[in-house]
């Protein structure tokens, strides 16, 4: 909420300046966003007024004015449409300075000689407008300075309210705190009640008392037409962020401001037999001042009169009965509307109401009746007209009651963690409107009408805290019992996780959970996934099934800004739907392109394959215990041929391969990419280790070269060996493929070193010979191997 | 027949001057050889008169000594230079780039992700985990956000298809924990956060971590006393700090915690808005309500809630600039975090 400090010093002599003023707040709990002059720098600006206007002679845009400042006659050139004779606006003189720098000068504008600059709002730094000049009432003191007249400089505060504190969106409200927070007295405006001038009166019925239990207003006949809102009223309704409309509409949200009370007028011709409050009938339709037509539901409280709904109760009113500049008759509202009636109304019709704002947070129940007396007086005195009586229907059960809370002393003392004095705990309380009775316990303490957000214990010891100043609650420790936490070894921390593969050069990335449909299709295959009701945007319209996608555009990206070798992964979860549940599995995926080194001397640089990747994800697998088998396997985002499923036991627990070469060329990738992916849980165990102790004997080393079929797998190969030496052989290493001459076509030669040891003597070259000849027989049965010499 | 310093004297020079092995070892052959100077007078030591010889033998061993002793010497540091010549020739260039690859890079939100934990583990709080699609109950209601409460405007939540939302914040584990766990609790939940919301200042996704203390007897300096002390060793530096009061529906009272500004030390610049200050978490002691929901009794037990935006932290911490750059993952961003 934008406010004018001057119009607050008017309610509470707080002493001090803007910034201080600003603290305060904001130390209180309303926070100051942000301080500001009320205008941008000006002077040399008077008030003028247009005695002639002329066409110009080179110009049809151009009038040639003849303006009166004091007593001094101009002539200016002047573009602006809504210049006229009679009128009066800002006149810039020769040596004014304006807010963008512009120093005014006599200038001769096509053949005219203008000593002068009459000038619109946005050109004085005033407001937005630019539609014309900035038009000042018709008693505007012509020859004085602008901003003398404007009561300039003034600063406008910007408060950024708490939900809970609606009884400070108004000067009232804010003074109210700021005198609380000084030990000031409010000083108010008179407002006093006006005499009725007409009998006109039109009745109100309230058919939605729970929803509406006060409803007031009065008709006021005979406005006087042309009649315009003083400078000091549109200045305040500026500076506050609104922009003046009409002196109906600007009295309305004047003392919307001033007091917090929303008002509505309508025109009186507009409205048929009488008001009626009630709910909307489902399906009723309602063209709304902004010319949107909305369809209400039951639950929409609506001020209706004899025929049809007029307005959106306590949010917006209609078309057809609003005011207009012309409107003589209107009728006056200024109700209370329950926060439930209308809580989350403007937001379900997309609408942006200042008056829905308020109600939601609580308007206090006793400002009705106020507001209206308050708003007739001011548009009495800039209008005219004739005030009817006051009508009023109430429901007294249905207005909220001020509540009754029992404020322990020793409460109050645990929570803040400080013990303040009784005096000060009944002075804070009473200069926020509250009522105290001594209670054995501490207080009985009654709330004041206008504070719908105190209900609780806890909430009048915010109170407390607040005005006492958290910066005097001291700062200490916790005394608390302490237990050793748990230390989890068969848990793998992510930070060792991510360290692993840190450390073999991948960088890790965080990508958005949100991937676009196709590429999520590409990657997870058709089925079921987790839609957006409201995406963003169609990129990211549904959270992803796997990581991958993430990892592709990341590569994409980079691969757009030059870089050449890209290794990143990824920890972070992936969003499967079952059964209309959404299952959240943590994986960490990775991907790699170009080189498997950086470029260096030395080192051969060749492309990334399979095996390379392969290596990073034993290794996450490394404290398992258990090594992970790679079984080959269909993935319909990998290359048929260069991919495995990645398993642990019986279970499969993530994938490893090529990206498919067709999407490679979908998604414009200059160079095959390796990706990986494992579910968290799978490399997360730790096996504990167990000593086994270390032989004491000489291994022996034996190799030998087999020719297998092609098809033959490492896996089957290495798993015939071990059956057939089960206990003495340790380990086996492949240290050599050979295809080619010599060899016949569909078969390979595999170079193996096999060691041999024993754990309770020396092998002998005749043990070995033997375990050797068991190998190679088995070999030759079961894989139709043939053994090279 | 030459006296034997002479013999000395003259074995050492030719020692001396002799430049290489091969050199060494044709003095060697000179003097000690089958055939050499001294090796000939030892021959002949049979010659002469028995109480001579006594006398000459003894004379002629230390000759002998004193040269093998000598060529030995000379013999050892020939080696070592030749050695020395020999491995000077397969000098490298020790300045070339290593072999093989550094490290990647973590990421700058995990990086102080990990310092939060580690941070408040010091303080006994453990991590707790929820998860990201949530339903209306864990994120707003049972943190007493009431069906229309203005507050849940603030939060532009992400709904799914399905009925469910993505969670706003990462409250919502606060209330698991409860309901999970019997006080006294000790936690904090980091974790990603999602609001519909993109612009200059805000990613549709974000992180946050959430802590929850739950203890007898637990007062708002407590929380004041444990978060100035975070934030003091999150930015290892002991800035200002200032609470203010705030308004959440899961906490009352309910503060905003601001930090002295790292940028400008407090005396106002363009990141805090010249204000000085910057609004790093918000807090608060736990509601009643909150309590009640959960099934825990707040005449037994009270405790205090905060959260914090991770990326804000980050920013602050490294000097990011813009907030959009933690999620395009361009490596030149990223691998300034080694």
């Amino acid at each position: 909420m934008k406010i004018s400090e001057q119009w607050l010093r008017e309610w509470v002599d707080a002493g001090k300046n803007a910034r201080r003023l600003a603290e305060q707040l904001t130390l209180a709990g309303l926070e100051v966003e942000s301080v500001r002059p009320s205008q941008a720098d000006f002077h040399g600006v008077v008030v003028a007024e247009v005695l002639e206007t002329l066409p110009h002679p080179q110009a049809d845009k151009l009038k040639v004015c003849r303006v009166r400042a004091g007593k001094k006659i101009f002539q200016i050139v002047c573009g602006a449409a809504n210049v006229h004779t009679g009128m009066r606006a800002p006149l810039a003189v020769m040596g004014a300075k304006l807010p963008n720098g512009l120093e005014v000068k006599s200038v001769n504008l096509r053949g005219v000689t203008s000593s002068g600059m009459l000038c619109s709002a946005k050109e004085l730094g005033l407001s937005d407008d630019a539609s014309g000049l900035l038009q000042l009432p018709a008693d505007a003191p012509v020859g004085k300075s602008l901003s003398a007249y404007l009561n300039l400089p003034d600063t406008v505060l910007d408060i950024k309210l708490t939900p809970n504190r609606g009884d400070c969106l108004s000067v009232a409200g804010l003074a109210r705190e700021v005198a609380a927070i000084n030990h000031k007295r409010l000083k108010q405006p008179r407002i006093t009640a006006c005499k009725p001038r007409s009998k006109m009166r039109l009745p109100v019925a309230v058919r939605a008392a729970a929803g509406c239990p006060l409803y007031t207003g009065r008709v006021i006949e005979g406005l006087k037409p042309d009649c315009t809102t003083p400078a000091w009223m549109t200045e305040r309704l500026r500076r506050a962020g609104m922009r003046p409309i009409s002196p109906v509409v600007d009295v309305s949200n004047y003392v919307m401001l001033e007091l917090g009370q929303p008002l509505h007028a309508f025109d009186l011709r507009q409205l048929h037999g009488g008001i009626v409050v009630r709910w909307a009938k489902q399906g009723e339709a309602l063209t709304l001042l902004d010319g949107r037509t909305i369809q209400l539901t039951g639950e929409a409280l609506v001020i209706a009169d004899h025929k049809s709904a007029k307005a959106l109760a306590g949010v917006m009113g209609g078309q057809d009965s609003g005011v207009s500049a012309s409107t003589s008759d209107i009728f006056i509202e200024s109700a209370f509307f329950t926060p439930q009636a209308v809580a989350g109304k403007a937001r379900r019709y997309g609408l942006v109401s200042e008056a829905a704002h308020r109600f939601e947070r609580g308007v206090d129940p006793a400002l009705p009746r106020r507001a209206l007396e308050r708003a007739t007086q001011l548009l009495l005195a800039i209008a005219g007209g004739r005030p009817g009586p006051v009508v009023q229907a109430k429901a007294a059960r249905h207005v909220p009651k001020p509540r009754s809370i029992l404020l322990r002393r020793e409460r109050l003392a645990e929570i803040l963690g400080v013990t303040l004095p009784e005096r000060e705990v009944e002075g804070i309380l009473s200069r926020l409107g509250m009522r105290l009775q001594k209670a054995k316990l501490g207080w009985r303490v009654t709330t004041p009408c206008f504070r719908f957000d105190l209900a609780w214990e806890e909430d009048l010891i915010e109170e407390v805290g607040r005005i006492h100043g958290y910066a005097n609650i001291p700062s200490t420790a916790l005394a608390a019992s302490m237990q050793p936490g748990k230390s989890r070894e068969e848990l793998r921390d992510p930070h060792e996780l991510r360290g692993s593969l840190l450390h073999r050069g991948y960088t890790e990335v965080i990508t958005y959970s949100f991937v676009p449909a196709m590429l999520d299709e590409a990657i997870a295959g058709k089925g079921a996934a987790a839609e957006l009701e409201n995406p963003i945007s169609s990129d990211m319209s549904r959270l992803r099934r796997s990581l991958w996608p993430g990892l592709i555009q990341t590569l994409q990206f980079n691969l757009n800004r030059q870089q050449e070798r890209i290794r990143i992964f990824e920890l972070g979860r992936r969003y499967i739907m079952q059964d209309n549940d959404i299952k959240e599995d943590n994986y960490i995926s990775g991907l790699a392109y170009g080189p498997v080194e950086p470029e260096q001397w030395g080192i051969h640089k060749h492309p990334i394959g399979f095996e390379d990747m392969k290596s990073d994800v034993e290794a996450l697998f490394a404290t398992a215990g258990t090594r992970p088998s790679f079984v080959p396997g269909q993935h319909q985002a990998l290359h048929p041929g260069k991919s495995a499923a990645i398993h642990l036991g019986n279970a499969r627990v993530g994938w490893l391969g090529e990206l498919h070469p067709v999407l490679v060329k979908t998604l414009g990738i200059p160079g095959a990419a390796v990706l990986f992916e494992v579910a968290q849980e799978a490399v997360s165990r730790v096996r504990i280790p167990v000593y086994e102790p270390i032989s004491r004997y000489p291994m022996v080393r034996r190799d030998i070269a087999v020719i297998i079929p092609e098809q033959t797998t490492a896996d089957e190969l290495q798993a015939c060996i071990r059956e057939a030496a089960p206990k003495l052989l340790q380990e086996v290493r492949i240290f050599d493929i050979y295809r080619g001459s010599g060899i016949d076509s569909g078969r390979k030669s595999v170079a193996l070193g096999l060691i041999l040891q024993d754990s309770s003597r020396t092998l002998t070259d005749e043990d070995a010979d033997a375990i050797m000849f068991q190998v190679t027989s088995r070999l030759r049965q079961r894989l139709g191997a043939t053994i090279r010499d | 027949m030459k006296p034997a310093d002479t013999l000395i004297q003259e074995a050492h020079a030719a020692i001396a001057a002799s430049d290489s092995l091969a050199s060494l070892d044709q003095v060697r052959v000179h003097y000690l050889g089958k055939k050499g100077l001294v090796t000939e007078q030892l021959k002949s030591l049979g010659e002469m008169p028995p109480d001579e010889r006594r006398a000459a033998g003894q004379e002629l061993n230390r000759v002998k000594a004193e040269i093998s002793s000598a060529m030995e010497a000379r013999r050892q540091s020939l080696q070592q230079a030749e050695l020395d010549l020999q491995l000077a020739g397969q000098g490298i260039d020790v300045s070339l780039p290593g072999r093989g690859q550094l490290p990647g890079s973590q990421h700058p939100v995990t990086r102080s992700l990990e310092r939060i934990s580690s941070i408040f583990s010091t303080a006994g709080f453990t991590v707790a985990e929820g998860p990201e699609v949530e339903d209306d109950l864990h994120n707003f209601e049972a943190l007493n956000f009431t069906p229309e409460h203005p507050a849940r405007a603030m939060h532009d939540t992400f709904y799914l298809k399905n009925g469910r939302l993505l969670r706003t914040h990462t409250s919502p584990v606060q209330v698991r924990v409860m309901r999970e766990q019997r006080p006294p609790l000790r936690i904090i939940a980091p974790g990603r956060v999602y609001r519909c919301d993109s612009d200059l200042t805000h990613t549709p996704m974000f992180h946050q971590v959430e802590g929850l203390l739950i203890d007898r007897s637990v007062s708002m300096a407590n929380l004041k006393g444990l978060l100035t002390g975070f934030i003091r060793e999150f930015f290892e530096s002991p800035l200002k700090v200032r609470f203010r009061p705030s308004y959440f529906p899961f906490t009352e009272p309910s503060a905003e915690m601001d930090v002295e500004c790292v940028i400008c030390r407090g005396s106002g610049c363009r990141v805090c808005g010249e204000s000085g200050w910057l609004e790093v978490l918000g807090c608060g002691m736990v509601h009643p309500q909150v309590f009640a929901n959960v099934g825990i009794d707040s005449r037994r037990w009270s405790g205090y809630a905060f959260g914090m935006g991770v990326e804000r932290l980050s920013m602050l911490r490294y000097g990011i600039s813009d907030l959009r750059l933690f999620f395009e993952n361009d490596l030149r961003f990223l691998s300034q975090f080694h």
